[in-house]
C-alpha cells in the first residue's frame, strides 16, 4: 500500500512534466529548441484559472489553456521560424515576458500579486471502474492523467510512424533535403512548435486544476525540467515520459522524506545531474537532431 | 549547436556586402529600434489600464535620472547588470551561450559571504581582497564546469548551464543552512572591514542611495574585458573561435581549451557581481538575492551588442528601467517593466535579423 501510494504520488507529479516534455519532442524533432516551455506553461495555468473563474467550467479552462499555449508558442515560432532569430534567446525572452505578464494580469484581475481566488478543478472520470482501484484510483481517474497517457502514446506514433512525423523529423535533421522535396520547412517547424505549445498549455492547466488556483511563478522551473527530461529521453515522446516518471519519483521521494531530517537538496539536484551525465555521454549518448537549434535560411546557406 | 545569438557582430564576409558604412549603421540601429518598439508596446499596456503613458514615462525618467538619489538607485540597479551583461557578452564573443550567469552570480555572492565571515579578524584590506577574490573564484568554478564538459564531451553548454543554475540554488540552500541566522534564510552580518563603501560617502549628491564601490569594480571589469577581447592574444583566439571555430582550429587555436577558458572567465565576472549585494548593500548573503539579474544580463548583452561599452550603457538603461518601475508601482504595476524586459529581448533579436537581411540586400 505504501508503495502504491508512492507510485500514485510519482505519477501525479510526473503529469505536467510529461505533457510538456512530450510536446517538446515535436518542436525539437522539427529543429526548434523550445526553452519557452516554462513561460508557455505559466500562460496555460493562468488561462485555465481565468476561464474557470469567469465561466465556472473547468473544460473551458482546459480549452483556454491550450489556446494560450498555442498562442505563446506562435510567438516563439514567429521569432524563430519566420524571423529566424536565435531560438534559445527567444525562449528566454518569452519566459521573462510570461513571468511579468502573468503577475501583471494577476494584479489587474484579482488585485493580488501572489495568487488567484479558488477555482474549480477538473472532475474525475470514472472510466471502466478505474476509480475503485486501491490507492491509485484517484490518480488514474484524473482526466488529464488519462489524456497525458493517451497523448504520449499518440505522440510516439505520430513522430515515428506517421508521414507527418517523418517529414517533421526531416526538418530537424536535414531541412535542405526536405525543402528540395518540395516540403515547406517553415510550415512543419511551425506546426512542431505549435503542437509543443498545446501540450505545454495542458501541463499548465493540470497545475492550476490540481491546485485550484493560480499562484505567481507556479511552474517553478518545471518547463526546464521538461526540456531536461526530453534530452534524457533522447528526443522521443516515450523516452521523455519515462524520464519524467524518474524525475517525478525523485520529487515524490523528496516529499516523503520531508521532516525526516534527511536533507532533500541532493534529491532536488538529481534530475539536473542525471541530465548533465546523459549529455556528457555517461548514460547512453544523448544526441540532438542534427539541425536542432539551427535556423533554416536558404539565403544564408 | 553553434547558432550564433542575434547580436554577434557581422562576420567580415557579411560586412563585405553592401556599402559597409550604411550596412553597419543599419545593424547598429537594432538595439535602439527594439527599445523604442518595446516602450511603445508598454505604452499600450499603460493606456489599457487607464493611465497616461507619457506622464508615466516622464515620471520614470524624472525619478530615475532627475535626482541625485534616483541616479544613485539607477547606478545600484545597473551594477550587477554590468557584471552579468559582461559575462554573457564574453561568452557570446567566444560562440558560447552562458545561461548559467544567474547561478554563477548566486554562488559568487554566497562564497563572498562565507569567506567574509571566516576572515572576521583579518586585516581589513587583505580580508576584503580575499573576499572579492572568493566571489570570482566560485563563479569561475561554476562556469568552468560546462566549459570543460563542452570541450571534453561536446556537451551543449546551454542545457548544462541551465541545469547548473538549479543545482546552484539547491546546493546553496544545503550548504548555507548551518550558516543562516535562526529562523531566517540569511547569514550573519559581515565585519565592517569587508564592506564596500557607499558612493554617497564620496559623492554627497547620491545621498541615501545604495550605490557602492562595486560599481567601480564593474567598470574596471568592463575595461578589462575590452582589453582582453581586443588587445590580447587570448581575446583574439576567443573571438576567432566564436566567429568560426573550424577556421580557428586550422589557425592553430586549441578550440576546446579556449571555450573552457572563456566559460571560466565569464563565470568569474558573473561571480564578482555578487559583491554588489553582499559586500556593498546588505552586508550579508540571503537566499534568492540574485532575483533574475543573471537572466537580465542576456538582455543587457544583446542590447549592448556584446561590446563592453555597449554593455555598460545597456546596464544603465535597464537599471533606470528597473528603478523607474518601482517608482511608478503605485499607478502601474512594476510587473509591466518585467514583461517589457522580455519583450525587449524578443525585439532585439528580431530587429537584428530583419535589419541584417536588409543590409545584405543593399549590395
Amino acid at each position: 500500500m505504501e508503495l502504491l501510494l508512492f507510485l500514485a504520488a510519482s505519477l501525479r507529479i510526473s503529469v505536467p512534466y510529461a505533457l510538456a516534455a512530450v510536446g517538446a519532442s515535436f518542436s525539437e524533432r522539427g529543429g526548434v529548441i523550445n526553452i519557452a516551455l516554462e513561460g508557455i506553461m505559466l500562460h496555460g495555468a493562468l488561462a485555465y484559472t481565468l476561464a474557470a473563474y469567469w465561466t465556472g467550467n473547468p473544460w473551458l479552462g482546459l480549452l483556454a489553456a491550450v489556446v494560450a499555449g498555442v498562442l505563446t508558442a506562435a510567438l516563439h515560432a514567429l521569432v524563430t521560424v519566420v524571423v529566424k532569430a536565435d531560438q534559445i534567446t527567444s525562449g528566454l525572452g518569452i519566459n521573462l515576458l510570461a513571468a511579468g505578464l502573468t503577475r501583471f494580469v494577476l494584479i489587474q484581475v484579482f488585485h493580488s500579486s501572489s495568487n488567484s481566488p479558488r477555482v474549480v478543478g477538473l472532475p474525475e472520470w470514472d472510466l471502466f471502474g478505474l476509480r475503485r482501484l486501491p490507492a491509485l484510483g484517484g490518480t488514474i481517474a484524473a482526466p488529464l492523467m488519462l489524456i497525458a497517457i493517451a497523448l504520449t502514446l499518440g505522440a510516439q506514433w505520430l513522430v515515428f510512424r506517421s508521414v507527418f512525423g517523418l517529414r517533421l523529423r526531416s526538418m530537424g535533421e536535414r531541412p535542405e533535403a526536405a525543402a528540395s522535396l518540395g516540403l515547406s520547412v517553415p510550415l512543419y517547424r511551425t506546426l512542431g512548435v505549435l503542437l509543443s505549445g498545446a501540450f505545454a498549455g495542458l501541463a499548465g492547466a493540470w497545475l492550476a486544476s490540481e491546485q485550484h488556483s493560480f499562484t505567481d511563478g507556479m511552474t517553478g522551473g518545471r518547463g526546464y525540467i521538461a526540456i531536461a527530461a526530453m534530452i534524457v529521453g533522447k528526443w522521443s515522446p516515450l523516452g521523455a515520459a519515462a524520464a519524467c516518471l524518474l524525475f517525478g519519483a525523485a520529487e515524490a521521494l523528496q516529499i516523503t522524506l520531508q521532516g525526516s531530517g534527511i536533507p532533500s537538496e541532493p534529491l532536488q539536484m538529481l534530475p539536473y545531474l542525471v541530465t548533465m551525465l546523459a549529455l556528457a555521454g555517461f548514460i547512453g549518448r544523448a544526441v540532438a537532431p542534427r539541425a536542432d537549434g539551427v535556423p533554416y535560411d536558404p539565403e544564408k546557406s | 549547436m553553434s547558432a550564433a545569438p542575434g547580436a554577434l557582430p557581422a562576420t567580415p564576409a557579411e560586412r563585405g556586402a553592401g556599402p559597409p558604412a550604411r550596412a553597419a549603421l543599419l545593424r547598429s540601429l537594432a538595439p535602439l529600434a527594439a527599445v523604442a518598439v518595446a516602450l511603445a508596446i508598454g505604452a499600450i499596456f499603460i493606456a489599457a489600464i487607464g493611465e497616461d503613458p507619457l506622464s508615466i514615462y516622464a515620471l520614470m525618467l524624472r525619478e530615475s535620472l532627475g535626482t541625485g538619489y534616483g541616479i544613485g538607485q539607477t547606478l545600484f540597479k545597473a551594477t550587477p547588470l554590468v557584471f552579468t551583461g559582461l559575462a554573457v557578452a564574453l561568452g557570446f564573443r567566444a560562440g558560447l551561450f552562458n545561461i548559467g550567469v544567474e547561478g554563477q552570480l548566486y554562488l559568487g555572492g554566497f562564497a563572498a559571504a562565507l569567506v567574509g565571515l571566516g576572515l572576521g579578524g583579518w586585516p581589513a584590506p587583505l580580508a576584503l581582497a580575499l573576499t572579492i577574490a572568493a566571489a570570482a573564484a566560485a563563479g569561475a568554478l561554476w562556469g568552468a564546469i560546462p566549459g570543460v564538459l563542452k570541450a571534453r564531451f561536446g556537451a551543449h553548454e546551454v542545457i548544462n548551464t541551465i541545469m547548473l543554475n538549479f543545482i546552484a540554488f539547491a546546493l546553496v540552500s544545503y550548504l548555507g543552512r548551518p550558516h543562516f541566522e535562526p529562523a531566517t534564510v540569511r547569514t550573519a552580518e559581515l565585519a565592517a572591514g569587508v564592506h564596500l563603501a557607499r558612493l554617497d560617502t564620496l559623492l554627497p549628491a547620491l545621498r541615501g542611495s545604495p550605490a557602492n564601490l562595486s560599481l567601480a569594480i564593474a567598470l574596471a571589469a568592463a575595461a578589462a574585458v575590452g582589453v582582453l577581447l581586443f588587445r590580447t592574444r587570448l581575446g583574439y583566439e576567443l573571438r576567432a573561435v566564436g566567429l568560426n571555430a573550424p577556421a580557428a582550429a586550422c589557425g592553430g587555436v586549441a578550440v576546446g581549451r579556449a571555450q573552457a577558458v572563456a566559460m571560466a572567465i565569464s563565470g568569474a565576472i558573473a561571480g564578482l557581481g555578487g559583491v554588489n549585494f553582499v559586500l556593498g548593500y546588505k552586508h550579508f548573503f540571503e537566499l534568492g538575492f540574485t532575483a533574475g539579474a543573471g537572466f537580465l544580463g542576456i538582455a543587457v548583452a544583446l542590447i549592448g551588442r556584446n561590446h563592453p561599452l555597449g554593455v555598460v550603457a545597456a546596464a544603465l538603461f535597464f537599471g533606470a528601467l528597473s528603478y523607474g518601475g518601482l517608482v511608478i508601482n503605485q499607478r502601474v504595476p512594476k510587473e509591466l517593466v518585467e514583461a517589457l524586459q522580455g519583450i525587449v529581448i524578443l525585439l532585439a533579436i528580431s530587429a537584428h535579423e530583419v535589419l541584417d537581411r536588409i543590409a545584405r540586400r543593399m549590395r
